[in-house]
């Protein structure tokens, strides 16, 4: 792999995570400057929405701090808030209290995304949503584009990126042509195409078969290890995000707040048979009895 | 194999009803001896044919026709993605114009055709006019919807990367209502032609309708139909030449690639 990791990744640093007053493991917020500044900081953020029946608070009270490199998974049921919360951070839904920084820079500035926080962001959705006019290297190439990256240098990035997500020998194939891993791998591709310093994945495999899901965790698992990512990961499947995340935010809804973060200290890169070990599935078992209870 | 067999289908069963439907023609008219004046056997109406593919004034003509249609759906094309993406574009506008849209729509433009000729006189202008007026709605309207139909989940691709209006637009917008004007354009050649030809009829002092009307009157049966063969011929044609510019410029369009992968 040609890539050059960017970062020296913090391991093992202890993650300083803020928590909402009536969690139980509330530590205090420790900030200091340079590299240990976290990658995003998400400081008492909210989410109303105006509807004909009143004002509904989708999300309140969200603290959250990710450093860099550290993958964190959103867990929830449907309706959380854990995509609203995703959306906002991606500079797609404008909060509506608080405060999202990345790289101690403001996200949002009265409703309106700083661009230039935009441009170290790489979102990847549920649905691949990839352009089906572009062959797979231009639409793994797009970001670059619409950067004004010249096409010689944007192909070659590209290429590189095809073999990074394991789709060498498909770049001239059209969208269409391909599986829904495959597509999902795409779009994978084509978010990290900017080399973001922060990647937010909203259910990227939801759409996927158990077997299919299964590749990709592992795929997903050495790619963000490749290129030191930091991920924002939300997901409804507790398995997977165990198995993926170094912490695991566990939300519940109306309003939707955080109710729980865990952490997973499982070394990487984590083996698919790890999933069938008694302490993976200890974790596993008292997340889904959290998020029972909430019935 | 059998994806070969099905590929070679059309070319063997479209020439075959061609002459089942010749023959039967045929035989229909010899055998209840239908006076030629009305209904003339294919013979005479093939003589016919070669008689007009011989005469220059039939080229001439075909020329004129041509230009209209061409001209007509060209003007069409540029203007109804113009007002199309326009109205796309603002709600606000496309709210408050929709009511005359409708009304313009359906009111029956032929009927206009006298209107034409008294401002824009009995030459190719008035078929153009017409030929445009015809084949502008389509065109706009499915523009219309193709801009209103972009997917949400590639919207929010291109605002997760921080695109431009313009970018918005080039890269998204523009491409994905493409077959939206293809599918305008392929009813829009269809109504230009026959703008032009109903032009020509009503009010032409030359053009392929004005020599069909001109035949017409002498009550030459089989140099009416010979006419409208050539008149069919050139509305395949440019329906021909239209959809292959579809398969040009949208070849990862499902009505492109769908129609050559049916039965893989």
């Amino acid at each position: 792999m040609t890539r050059v990791a960017r970062e020296a990744r913090i391991k093992g640093e202890v993650a300083r995570i803020a928590m909402p007053d009536n969690t139980t493991t509330a530590e205090p917020v420790v900030s200091e400057a340079g590299t240990d500044t976290p990658r995003l900081s998400i400081t008492d953020v909210g989410r109303d929405f105006h509807t004909r029946n009143g004002v509904i608070h989708a999300v309140s009270g969200i603290h959250l701090e990710i450093q860099r490199g550290e993958f964190v998974a959103l867990i929830g049921r449907s309706g959380c808030g854990k995509t609203t919360v995703l959306r906002m951070i991606g500079g797609l839904l404008p909060p509506t209290g608080g405060v999202i920084e990345v790289d101690s820079k403001p996200l949002w500035r009265d409703g309106r995304v700083d661009s230039s926080a935009v441009t170290k962001l790489g979102f990847v959705f549920q649905e691949a949503n990839l352009f089906p006019w572009f062959s797979v290297i231009d639409n793994i190439a797009l970001p670059l584009k619409l950067r004004g990256v010249g096409k010689r240098e944007r192909r070659t990035r590209a290429k590189e990126l095809a073999e990074l997500v394991g789709l060498t020998g498909f770049e001239g194939s059209y969208p269409r042509e391909l599986s829904g891993g495959m597509r999902q791998r795409a779009a994978i591709a084509r978010a990290l195409s900017t080399e973001p310093d922060l990647l937010l994945m909203d259910e990227p495999f939801g759409a996927l078969d158990a077997l299919t899901r299964e590749r990709m965790n592992l795929e997903l698992q050495r790619i963000v290890l490749e290129t030191s990512s930091t991920v924002v990961f939300v997901t409804h499947d507790i398995p997977e995000a165990v198995f993926l995340a170094d912490r695991v935010v566990q939300m519940t809804p109306r309003p939707g707040r955080i109710n729980k973060i865990l952490r997973v200290d499982f070394a990487k890169p984590r083996d698919v048979d790890l999933q069938t070990t008694p302490e993976f599935n200890d974790i596993v078992r008292s997340l889904r009895h959290e998020l029972d209870e909430e019935e | 194999m059998r994806n070969n067999r099905m590929k070679l289908l059309p070319w063997i069963v479209t020439p075959s009803l061609i002459v089942a439907i010749i023959a039967f023609w045929h035989v229909f008219v010899t055998a209840r001896d239908v006076n030629p004046l009305i209904f003339p056997p294919p013979r005479e109406v093939g003589d016919a044919l070669v008689d007009l593919l011989g005469e220059g004034t039939m080229w001439s003509a075909a020329r004129v026709t041509l230009t209209e249609i061409v001209a007509g759906f060209l003007i069409a094309v540029v203007s109804g993605l113009a007002v199309g993406v326009v109205l796309g574009k603002v709600p606000w506008l496309e709210r408050s114009v929709r009511p005359l849209i409708v009304i313009a729509q359906v009111s029956p433009k032929v009927a206009f055709v006298p209107l034409f000729v008294i401002w824009f006189g009995f030459d190719i202008t008035s078929k153009i006019v017409l030929a445009t007026v015809l084949a502008f709605f389509p065109v706009m309207l499915n523009v219309l919807l193709g801009v209103r139909s972009v997917e949400q989940g590639q919207r929010e691709v291109m605002r997760s990367l921080n695109a431009s209006r313009s970018q918005t637009f080039s890269q998204l917008e523009m491409r994905s209502l493409m077959p939206y004007l293809f599918a305008g354009m392929e009813v829009g050649i269809v109504l230009a032609t026959i703008g032009a030809i109903v032009g020509e009829y009503l009010a032409g002092n030359e053009g392929l309708g004005n020599m069909v009307v001109t035949a017409m009157n002498s009550l030459d049966a089989a140099r009416t139909f010979a006419l409208i063969l050539v008149l069919s011929l050139i509305g395949l044609a440019l329906f021909l030449i239209v959809n292959e510019l579809k398969r040009f410029f949208i070849p990862w369009h499902e009505s492109v690639y769908g129609l050559q992968n049916r039965d893989v």
